[in-house]
Formats: C-alpha cells, structure tokens, sequence
C-alpha cells in the first residue's frame, strides 16, 4: 500500500516536474524568438552576419563599441527596439565614418563581425533608400549634398539630368546604387531637410530581386538566348528543355 | 531529510559531538574585531567593484598601461591589456550550441576564464565577481534583519533543470539562450555602456529574493551559477572543515547563502566542504567560534581527514 502510495506519488511528482520545465522552456523560448526579432531595421556596424548570425555570434561584450573611434556605435539597452546588448548605430546622430582599418571589425572576439572582411567599401550596413517625395533635389531645388558627402564618391550615389519638360524646369536627381552604398549613413546624416529624406535600411526590407528568368537582351553582359528553362520538378529529375523551342526549328 | 544534522542538539546538554561545550558566535565590540569578521564582505565587495572600475575606467576614461587600454569589453567578454583574451565560458558554450562557428579568440578567453574559475572554486565566480550578487546580498541580509519567511519551498537543484534548458534551448532557438536574458550580462553590460531597463530585472530580483524566497536566485534558479557548481567539483580551493574542534553549533549555516553545502557529516568525513555549490564566500569562516573552517587547498583536507579519523578512532576507544 504505501509502496503504491509513494510510487504514485513520485509519478505524479515527476510529470510534474517535467511539466514545470516544458512550460518554462516554452515561455522562455517565446521570450527568445521576441526579442531575437525585435528590430530587423538595426544597422549593425561593419561585417555584421545577417540578422540571424549576428543574433547568434554576439556576445554583447561591447568592444566594437569601445574601439569605435567616433562613438558612432551603441549597446543596445535593455527595452530599446533593438535585440537586447547587441551593438548598433543611428546614422542620423552618428554615422559610420568607415575607417579603413576597421577597428570595430578586429575588436570583435567572436567573429559576429566577420573577420574575413578587409575593406570597409565591401561592408554593407544597410542600404540608403531616397524618399523622393521629400528629397529637395527631386522637388527641383538644387542640393545634391547627399551626393557630395558621400565616402564612394559617384559610385553609391550618382546624379542623374532630367532635362527640363513642360511647365517643369530641369532636375538634377540622386540615385542610390546598391552595388556600391554601404550604409554608412554620412548621406543620411547630411540631409538637410526636417526628416532625413535620405535613410538608411536595412536592404531586405525594401530591396526586390528581378528574379533568373528575366533576360535583359539589350545589355551587353547578358548573353541572348532562346533557352527555355522549366522550374524544378518535384521529384528532383530534369525537365527536356522543349517549351517554345519549336519556334526556332524552321517548322513552322 | 538530512536537515538535521544542521539543528542544534538540545538545550539540556549545550555539548558539542566532540564533548566541548557549545559557544555562540559573538560579534566583537571594537571596530577592529568588526573589521576581521567582515573581512570576506570587504574583500569580495573590493574585488566586485574594483573589476567594475577597471572596465568602466578603460571605455569612459580610457585607462591604459603602456599605451594598452586596461580592460575593454564587460564580463561577458574582454580584452587585458590588449592582448588577453577573456570570455564568459557559459555564454561561449551557449555560442557554440547554436551551431556558428566562433573566432580563436573568444574560444582561448573562455578557456582561461574557465582554468581560473576552475582553480579558485567554481563559483567563487557568484559570491567574488558577480555584479547581482551585491544585489542578493543585501536583499538576504535585510531578509535577516526583518525575519521575513519564506513564501514556498523550492528546490535548489531546480538551477541545474534551468542549466540544461538554457543548454537545449540554444540548440533550438539558434540564439544563446541564457546570455539573451541574463540579468548578470544586463546589469554589468548597462553599467559600462548606458543605462536602460535592465534595472528592472535586478529590481525583480531583489524584490525575489527579499520577500519571496531566500536566496532565490543565486541559490536556486541561476544557471550560471549552476554551470560553475559543476566546475567547482574538481576545485582545488576549498573550504578545509577541522571536524575535531566543531560543536555543531551551526553559525556557519545561519550565514550561509547556501546551507546544505555545510552538511556537518559530509564535512567531517572528507574534512572540507566539498560541494560544488559552495561559493568560497567565506562568510562561516569568520563567524565560527571554534575557527574549524578556513580556506585551504583539497589536498590538505586529505591530511585532516586522515587525522580527524584518528582523533575520532581514539575517541571511540575511549568511550
């Protein structure tokens, strides 16, 4: 009877114990997957993994952050919108003046910023993005600072001639090319209307990809084509490539 | 359970187990007698806020030693002297769970963190460098002061379940899971780079810990802690136990943060106290009235033991 009783009872009292520790797990996770998605809008300094990575190789020690020769980056508080601890900059109050030793990137122990990266021009922080509603240049007044200030000078940003149309005067534009900008941020810092018309982002959240199957004939680096090319079968196997070829075989 | 080797024997007798009578411990009235009793309390609060001055010297005042900045990061991980690396051994092992592949250099700290934790005492970590541990401190002593009892009982081992969770859910969640909600990693990290609502978590904790339960989060729930526990098992630096002049008067386990480590049997036969649990606090040490604690190497507990066996052999022949 109390051999029943108390085998019972140490049942009873393991499930509940296991119990306990699900139900922590489980809140503790969420708590987890919250915060490691708190803010997929941070600009990371220099060699940042994707969010991901970073996430997971930061040990919050703050060195970049003391090795940053202009204060530019910042530890995360606890209740900021950023991923708690980790380290990140607000390109509005201090840019990333892009050091060429990259002293942020050597200060880093664990490798969240990737050590592999040797010059700064290769990082991408961010991408900055013109709101070109509010961009002086685009309104029609002449600024361009944002072109002027910047560290890949005529290559991240460039100025584009809109020649002057029909009860509109000409226009000289800046555009943003993403093969150069690195999300310093010097652009973002210089604008000078109210709210930076110029932002830096991170590139996931605004930027689109044309996708494989486009085929721009006019460009010279793309090589002209009639080669159809199915979407992958479920099955793994190779689909004959026919499709519209019969076009080109004198049949018709 | 084995709580009773911990009370006192009853009144009528006032004799110790080694026939001496029981004496209580006394604080000494001049400030000198004070000072040796508090000793540890100096030491450990000097060790604690000294470390926090040297790193928050070198990021704010920029500190440095033949052109080499002191100190550089916070105890998660850091850099001496520009050269050394040192890294928190747990956050590191929580890292490599996540399956990323981390720098030499944050590998060799948490190596060296570990070799000196693991030969001062494992979690001489909790009670000598931890920031919340001043935190805990002073909510456990004012829990003394107001004689506030406990909500509810919890077991101390709980900390080893958290230990493993924190331990699997890295794995899962891909992110290290203690070092994302660390209060140690928040406090230390928010006095160095910027205050913001960190102190809510150690406000949570001391709220805990003074009145809900005892040492509620050094002594059952932390992981880290946990995580130096085990590390302290093989600690060469331990707390030597003289079993022959103890009287089981249990001042020791009234200050201590951990009393089931101060098993007055288990002490008696491996002549130290051997757990890991055990913080190196050194608190009993200077409340004893008998001076049968003091801080000493494992080896040297071999040696009492083996002479505490023959004091004891020859006490039994003799009765």
């Amino acid at each position: 009877m109390t051999s029943k009783s108390s085998r019972r009872e140490f049942l009873t009292r393991s499930v509940q114990g296991v119990a306990l520790t699900a139900t922590g797990g489980l809140v503790w996770s969420y708590l987890l997957q919250q915060q490691a998605h708190a803010a997929p809008h941070a600009i990371r300094p220099p060699g940042a993994y994707d969010e991901a990575g970073f996430n997971a190789k930061c040990i919050k020690c703050g060195q970049c952050v003391r090795d940053c020769p202009y204060d530019t980056l910042k530890l995360a508080p606890t209740g900021e919108m950023v991923a708690i601890g980790t380290p990140y900059f607000i390109p509005r109050e201090i840019p990333c003046y892009m050091c060429e030793d990259i002293p942020c990137v050597k200060a880093c122990p664990t490798g969240a910023l990737d050590h592999s990266l040797e010059k700064i021009e290769e990082s991408r922080m961010g991408l900055a993005v013109i709101d070109i509603e509010n961009c002086l240049s685009w309104i029609g007044l002449r600024c361009e600072i944002c072109h002027r200030v910047c560290p890949i000078l005529d290559k991240a940003i460039t100025i584009e001639h809109h020649p002057r149309k029909l009860s509109k005067h000409a226009r000289f534009v800046p555009l943003v090319h993403s093969d150069a900008c690195t999300g310093c941020g010097v652009c973002e810092k210089a604008c000078p209307t109210e709210i930076a018309a110029i932002r830096v982002v991170q590139p996931e959240l605004v930027q689109g990809k044309i996708g494989e199957h486009y085929r721009l004939g006019w460009k010279i680096d793309t090589p002209i084509t009639q080669e159809f090319k199915a979407p992958k079968r479920k099955d793994g196997k190779d689909t004959p490539a026919t499709g519209l070829d019969y076009l080109n075989q004198g049949e018709i | 359970m084995a709580v009773d080797n911990n009370t006192v024997k009853p009144d009528t007798v006032k004799l110790g187990p080694n026939g001496k009578p029981v004496r209580p411990f006394v604080m000494p009235s001049t400030l000198v007698g004070k000072l040796k009793v508090w000793r540890y309390i100096i030491y450990r609060r000097i060790v604690q806020l000294g470390s926090l001055l040297l790193f928050l010297g070198t990021v704010h005042w920029g500190w440095s030693i033949a052109g080499e900045p002191l100190l550089i990061g916070n105890l998660s991980s850091s850099t001496l002297f520009g050269i050394v690396p040192l890294a928190d051994p747990f956050a590191v092992l929580q890292i490599f769970l996540t399956q990323h592949l981390l720098e030499q250099e944050v590998v060799i700290g948490a190596g060296i963190v570990l070799l000196i934790y693991t030969l001062l005492g494992g979690r001489v970590w909790c009670s000598w460098a931890c920031p919340i541990n001043m935190v805990s401190d002073l909510a456990s002593w004012l829990r003394r002061k107001l004689s506030i009892k406990d909500s509810f009982i919890l077991s101390r081992n709980i900390r080893y379940v958290v230990l493993a969770l924190s331990l699997i859910l890295s794995v899962i969640t891909g992110i290290a899971a203690f070092e994302w909600v660390s209060p140690i990693s928040m406090l230390h990290r928010e006095l160095i780079f910027g205050i913001g609502m960190g102190w809510m978590a150690i406000l949570g904790i001391f709220i805990f810990d003074l009145l809900v339960l005892r040492d509620g989060w050094c002594g059952h729930l932390c992981p880290l802690g946990a995580f130096y526990g085990v590390v302290g098992k093989v600690a060469p630096i331990r707390i030597l136990f003289d079993t022959p002049t103890c009287t089981h008067c249990s001042e020791c386990v009234r200050v201590c943060p951990e009393p089931k480590v101060l098993n007055f049997k288990k002490a008696a036969e491996v002549g130290m106290i051997a757990s890991g649990d055990c913080t190196n606090c050194g608190r009993c040490i200077t409340v004893c009235p008998e001076n049968t604690l003091a801080f000493g190497l494992r080896v040297q507990s071999n040696i009492s033991k083996k002479s505490s066996n023959k004091l004891e052999s020859n006490l039994r022949r003799a009765t």
